[in-house]
């Protein structure tokens, strides 16, 4: 196990660069998550602050 | 000339909206377990490099992440300029969505890249190298992007203007893919792409292409996820995102 870990004495190059790597994968993964819920927050606040719209009348092709 | 109907859907937000709904769940459970697989058979399975020993598993990752972000930023570029010739604005929202994720995948691409120079070149960084210098531009270029889109506060003129800056930083892409052939660079030329077919053994070549896959199926997802947001940000007023914000809330 620790043999795998030191990776022929250069564990510190590679286990960094894979940190690296799923760190920016999670910080991904959360920032979307959070643009998300500010997106629908702000949709959540105007909805409560104006009416509804009324259902747009469907435009319906000439045949 | 008639288009076919998939085309014009693909214009409309509710559509996409939940055509994304559907297809995030398949990119990313696929995505995330082609990176687990790849991540062990590279760490684990495969043989060491008869040149760089065990530093070389960098492989791995690095060309995977480099490749992510030349593909997010052809992807914003050509949905900018959809959106800036025909006026779609999905466009732009996708344009918008890719780049931060391009950013960040360069970002890591670099890192991953600089830490393997230490070992292999004796040096993290190479002022003037250009592969890195190249490369550099791209994060630059996605960053620079996104600083112009801050500038305006209208969003459908920074829509617009910033498409232009996407089109044209579009040539910096075959340039950093090229760099290593057209210029002496401290970078070695591309493994997978070499005259002759790969130049790698499949012991390494199959968990090689599993990581490019995985890579890819995950940019995706957040690729869909983003544009997702991006919608409801944009289509506020609408009564679908309206009925969505209210089905959501706890």
């Amino acid at each position: 196990m620790t043999e795998f870990l030191q990776m022929g004495g250069d564990g510190a190059y590679v286990w960094s660069a894979y940190g690296i790597t799923l760190a920016v994968l999670i910080i991904n993964v959360w920032l979307v998550r959070a643009k998300r819920r500010a997106a629908l927050r702000r949709a959540l606040e105007l909805s409560t602050q104006t009416e509804l719209p009324r259902k747009q009348p469907t435009v319906r092709r000439l045949q | 000339m008639k288009l076919p109907r998939w085309f014009h859907q693909l214009g409309s937000p509710p559509y996409v909206y939940r055509l994304a709904e559907r297809l995030s769940p398949w990119l990313g459970g696929l995505g995330c377990g082609l990176l687990a697989v790849g991540t062990v058979w590279g760490l684990v399975i495969a043989p060491p490099d008869y040149q760089q020993d065990e530093v070389y598993r960098i492989i791995y990752i690095h060309p995977q992440t480099a490749y992510v972000g030349m593909m997010a930023y052809v992807i914003m570029a050509v949905a900018a300029g959809v959106g800036f010739v025909w006026r779609v604005k999905l466009a732009h929202a996708a344009a918008v969505s890719a780049a931060p994720i391009g950013a960040w995948f360069t970002f890591c691409a670099l890192c991953t890249g600089a830490i393997w120079g230490k070992p292999t070149w004796g040096t993290y960084w190479q002022w003037g190298d250009p592969r890195i210098m190249f490369e550099a531009l791209l994060l630059f270029l996605f960053l620079g992007y996104l600083a112009l889109r801050g500038a305006f506060d209208d969003r459908d003129k920074a829509d617009r203007v910033t498409a232009i800056l996407a089109v044209v930083g579009v040539v910096n892409v075959p340039i950093v893919h090229y760099s290593v052939e057209w210029w002496n660079s401290l970078h070695q030329t591309s493994t997978l792409l070499s005259e002759g077919g790969p130049a790698m053994t499949s012991d390494m070549l199959i968990p090689f292409l599993i990581m490019f896959a995985g890579f890819t199926l995950a940019f995706s997802w957040l690729l869909l996820r983003r544009l997702q947001a991006e919608i409801i940000e944009r289509e506020g007023n609408a009564r679908w995102i309206r009925e969505l914000a209210v089905e959501g809330a706890p």
